[in-house]
């Protein structure tokens, strides 16, 4: 199966603080890979730089999406190729239809690749299918970006512009934090009827939860800046179980 | 790539006016100065009637009688009133019977500006009239509105085929004395437009103008004076672009408005003058008095879109003295680089069950400084008064500033007034937000800009409210290159 994304002796600080210290990773087209590890291990500062987030920067190391230089590609351009990124906390933009802005974003992407546009119908014929996917309330749909919407709206809105802008790489950064059961089973289901052969998902999670909607084929744990496990599903299982100081005080004593 | 509020505020100020270009027009204009024997020149170089003389002579006595005022926030080199010409007309100036006869430089310009005359004509029924260096030169459409008993012509015209109208009402909105500019545009004002709508008529088309001052070195002080009579209904659109110029111009307009019992105006401005350079040399002042007033049952909305002048000084009014009338203002008001603007409204109540509303938005970017200033007074007499004011700033930059002074006067105490007022920045959280979706940084500030002023831009009429967000976006946008 094809390499989507290949990290590389990755590092990376904010201010002088390094916060990533060498983080080593690859993602094959149609895996699930479960990012684990306690706070302040390094989770949403792998997803930010991956995403490309400005306060961050990188010292060293390298990533390879699709076979170029993810970090030769301004963020608009790592979207346009493809790269998602669910937010944790997905941001409000008051005055803008939750319509109008994906409409804007496909039309941009299909620019980027010389193409015309979805015209108005087959934009909102997908715009059903899509939302359908994730039960999204209709008048969610014309309200402004994220606004009035509750914790688990938001969330369930990040995957329906996930499933509307059909990425190649899925980053999901703690999508589970502040949902009810219902919600999470809503958000899983949405994610796993988008995966398919020729796409992969990063899940970022604190908490095992998730992980039993969302089966990953790859688990590692994230300690102090890097990778200290890899496993499959049932370390996540093993983590619940004993937490993850049996695994970090290893870390330390190495 | 790294994009933070430094790019933002670089990209701004690099930013050049579009709409920067002066065309060759031969024009006839006074000698620089003011004085009694400019204003006679003026008037007789527009074979005005006795009593508009008079009006002006004694305008000019008031106005030398006055003090240039310094309250409001912004700070500027005060005009030379003795360096401006205050008659400019562009030459040929033969009476034009249709826009085929218009100067094709004219034409030229307007197409530049993106309206096309012949498309507003044809496609969106837009009677336009074009005030350019203060004369208007093609009046379209005007048959047409004729057969209802519209007049729509310009402010000369007026004056020689409608003098009684004239004078019954010139003045009596904004009256010589009201301040130093509306004195000053009261003496010299050489032409603007003017629009009479009779009973129980509803104009069929919005009524436009477009006013841009050419000329280098020349005041505009132009008079709109509009009246709906009974039972009428008007929407009229005013536009406004200056040519790129080193030194300050001053425009110091006046606009009554006059809406008898059970009228309806509604006025739309889109004010794009010269703002001046990223250093803040030139651009045009713009001091203008705009105020209408209510009688019984009759509604006025101003809604303006300010992104252009050096500095803006201004509060389109609602005089509200007829029982259950209504006053309402929206405005959106961009500020980039060094431009200042002090813009607002002010809603006076007199009669009963009167309502206001008011929506200001305000964009500071640069190092600009952007202040909403408004009065609601609420008189004696003006029982369940009621009056909504949201007053919102959106910050672009960190050195850049935005005030807000709301005055209120309440005299009665069934009156009901709420005051609402947000500050915000622009947030990288947002604008990082819209990239990761694949919305470019240039895109995602036209969007998070444009939803800000929604409420506002959603009053315009159609064809207004696209150039609005073109402007908007123009305004406040880098071209990425």
């Amino acid at each position: 199966m094809s390499t989507i994304l290949k990290i590389e002796n990755l590092q990376a600080q904010v201010g002088d603080k390094a916060i990533l210290k060498g983080i080593n990773l690859e993602v094959k087209a149609g895996e699930i890979h479960a990012i684990m590890g306690p706070n302040g291990s390094g989770k949403s500062t792998l997803s930010s730089v991956l995403a490309g987030r400005d306060e961050y920067e990188v010292t060293n190391g390298s990533a390879t999406y699709l076979g170029k230089d993810l970090f030769e590609l301004d963020p608009e351009e790592r979207a346009w190729e493809g790269l998602f990124m669910a937010f944790q906390y997905p941001v409000e933009i008051p005055g803008v239809s939750n319509i109008n802005f994906l409409r804007t974003a496909l039309a941009e992407k299909a620019n980027y690749f010389k193409k015309e546009p979805l015209s108005a119908k087959e934009f909102l014929q997908t715009v059903k299918e899509k939302s359908a996917l994730v039960e999204l309330n209709d008048k969610l749909k014309n309200r402004s970006v994220n606004v009035g919407f509750s914790g688990g709206e938001k969330k369930r809105n990040e995957i329906f512009q996930m499933a509307m802008l059909e990425p190649t790489l899925s980053i999901l950064d703690e999508t589970d934090s502040g949902l009810d059961i219902d919600a999470l089973r809503i958000v899983a289901n949405g994610v796993n009827t988008l995966k398919t052969e020729n796409n992969a998902t990063i899940v970022i999670t604190h908490y095992q939860r998730l992980l039993d909607y969302i089966i990953p084929d790859f688990v590692h744990v994230l300690f102090d800046g890097r990778i200290i496990k890899t496993g499959g599903k049932e370390l996540a299982l093993e983590l619940e179980e004993k937490g993850y100081d049996w695994l970090t005080k290893e870390a330390v004593a190495n | 790539m790294k994009y933070t509020e430094d790019h933002l505020k670089v990209e701004l100020e690099n930013q050049e006016y579009e709409y920067g270009f002066t065309i060759d027009i031969e024009s006839d204009k006074a000698p620089n100065g003011i004085n009694e024997g400019i204003i006679r020149f003026i008037s007789a170089k527009k074979e005005e009637p006795q009593w508009l003389l008079d009006y002006r002579l004694n305008a000019l006595k008031v106005w030398q009688s006055m003090e240039e005022p310094d309250w409001a926030h912004v700070s500027y080199k005060k005009p030379e009133f003795q360096d401006i010409s205050y008659y400019s007309a562009p030459k040929p100036k033969k009476e034009l019977e249709s826009l085929d006869e218009v100067d094709p430089e004219i034409l030229k310009t307007m197409e530049r500006l993106g309206i096309s005359v012949d498309e507003q004509k044809r496609l969106t029924g837009v009677a336009v009239d074009f005030v350019i260096d203060s004369v208007s030169v093609a009046t379209s459409f005007k048959e047409k509105l004729g057969e209802l008993g519209i007049i729509f012509c310009s402010f000369s015209e007026a004056v020689k085929n409608h003098p009684e109208l004239v004078q019954k009402y010139l003045g009596t909105v904004v009256p010589t004395t009201d301040n130093f500019y509306a004195a000053l545009n009261s003496a010299v004002f050489t032409d603007g437009s003017f629009c009479y709508i009779p009973k129980g008529t509803r104009c069929p088309m919005e009524l436009s103008t477009y006013f841009r001052i050419n000329e280098s070195g020349t005041g505009q002080f132009e008079r709109t004076l509009l009246i709906a009579d009974e039972g009428s209904y008007v929407s009229y659109l005013e536009g406004c672009t200056a040519p790129q110029r080193d030194e300050n111009q001053l425009h110091a307009a006046v606009v009554e408005l006059v809406a008898m019992d059970n009228a309806e105006i509604k006025y739309s401005t889109v004010q794009n003058w010269y703002p001046g350079n990223k250093e803040g040399i030139g651009g045009v002042y713009n001091f203008v008095t705009k105020r209408g007033i209510c009688e019984t049952n009759a509604k006025i909305s101003w809604t303006q879109v300010e992104t252009g002048s050096a500095v803006t000084w201004k509060y389109p009014s609602c005089i509200l003295k007829g029982d259950n009338s209504i006053g309402e203002f929206y405005s959106v008001a961009v500020t980039n680089n060094y431009q200042q603007a002090d813009t607002g409204t002010k809603m006076i109540h007199i009669g009963k069950n009167t309502k206001s509303t008011i929506i200001s938005k305000g964009i500071s970017a640069g190092q600009s400084h952007n202040s909403y200033r408004g009065l609601v007074k609420i008189g004696k007499g003006a029982q369940n008064a009621r009056n909504f004011s949201q007053c919102d700033s959106l910050l672009m930059s960190d050195r850049c500033g935005a005030h807000t002074y709301p005055y209120i006067e309440c005299e009665n105490s069934t009156a009901h007034l709420e005051h609402e007022a947000t500050t915000s920045k622009i947030g990288e959280d947002q604008i990082f937000y819209c990239k990761q979706r694949g919305v470019s940084e240039e895109k995602a500030i036209g969007l998070i800009v444009n939803g800000y002023a929604k409420d506002v831009l959603n009053k315009l009429p159609m064809e207004f409210a696209v150039e609005a967000r073109k402007l908007l976006e123009i305004s406040l946008e880098n071209s990425v290159g």
